[in-house]
């Protein structure tokens, strides 16, 4: 039986690695898969409560996490195929129309 | 013992290839190290007794999403940026607002002394067909949410055609 604290550690490190690329990379789809890590990361962490108290309810919003992962990568990537064409570019520093 | 060896190997590969993914210069490389870190966490949930999940995670991100930010990664021209710097020219301030994050993090797991201090587990048996609890769960006590999950898949993907399609004139 491995104790809970590694499941939280393992999720947090995962959720800090994903904010890091969110923050700091410049590709939009590197962007977007960083999104997917952070998600994982809350995934991890509900799987391990769930099962430290022995009920499915953290797994069945962990599979609620995963729906609503694959509505954004289906948005997002829509998002950003829409983008190319207009902008040729999917670079994060170069999209900057609303910025004043 | 043979548990914590299994969970130590597969969070090193959980971690090692996030940051593979997001240090990356050629997306197609940050797509396939991301194939190996939903591997690595499908096996953590595997490794939790989590069946169900870990089939859905094998189905839809190893083999949907990741397939679907291939195919984008392929649409998209990627020789320029190969030849561009990879992080944004605030990754200071970035590193600066991760810290915080961090030290918020430590203190909320530390923050009654050493260890999580959860409430005590409950006495009652863990349900024993993990594929079978989930899906009474989700067709009785969660009924409504799944209805909403489902209608969330209809707008995403008639929002995803749409912004996708080429303007007709």
């Amino acid at each position: 039986m491995i104790p809970t604290d590694y499941y939280i550690f393992l999720g947090s490190g995962l959720f800090t690695i994903g904010v890091i690329g969110v923050l700091t990379r410049r590709n939009v789809l590197i962007i977007l898969m960083s999104i997917e890590l952070i998600l994982n990361a809350v995934n991890i962490n509900l799987v391990a409560l769930s099962q430290y108290f022995k009920s499915v309810d953290g797994q069945v919003f962990a599979i609620f996490v995963i729906t609503d992962a694959a509505a954004e990568a289906a948005v997002g990537l829509g998002l950003i195929i829409a983008l190319f064409r207009n902008k040729e570019t999917v670079n994060a520093d170069e999209i900057d129309l609303l910025k004043w | 013992m043979a548990e914590l060896v299994t969970f130590l190997i597969l969070g090193l590969v959980t971690m090692v290839s996030a940051i593979m993914v997001i240090t990356r210069r050629n997306a197609v490389h940050s797509a396939i190290w991301l194939v190996i870190t939903l591997l690595a966490v499908g096996g953590i949930f595997l490794l939790q007794h989590a069946e169900f999940l870990f089939a859905v995670q094998i189905i839809l991100y190893v083999g949907g999403i990741t397939v679907l930010f291939l195919f984008v990664v392929m649409l998209v021209d990627i020789d320029v940026q190969l030849k561009q710097a990879r992080f944004a020219r605030q990754w200071l301030l970035a590193l600066v607002t991760v810290a915080l994050v961090v030290a918020q993090l430590i203190y909320a797991i530390y923050n009654h002394g050493l260890g999580l201090n959860l409430p005590s587990r409950p006495m009652v048996p863990a349900p024993p067909q993990n594929t079978q609890a989930v899906g009474m769960a989700l067709y009785q006590n969660y009924m409504l949410p799944v209805e909403i999950a489902s209608i969330l898949l209809l707008v995403a993907m008639v929002g995803a055609v749409i912004m996708a399609k080429r303007k007709l004139e």
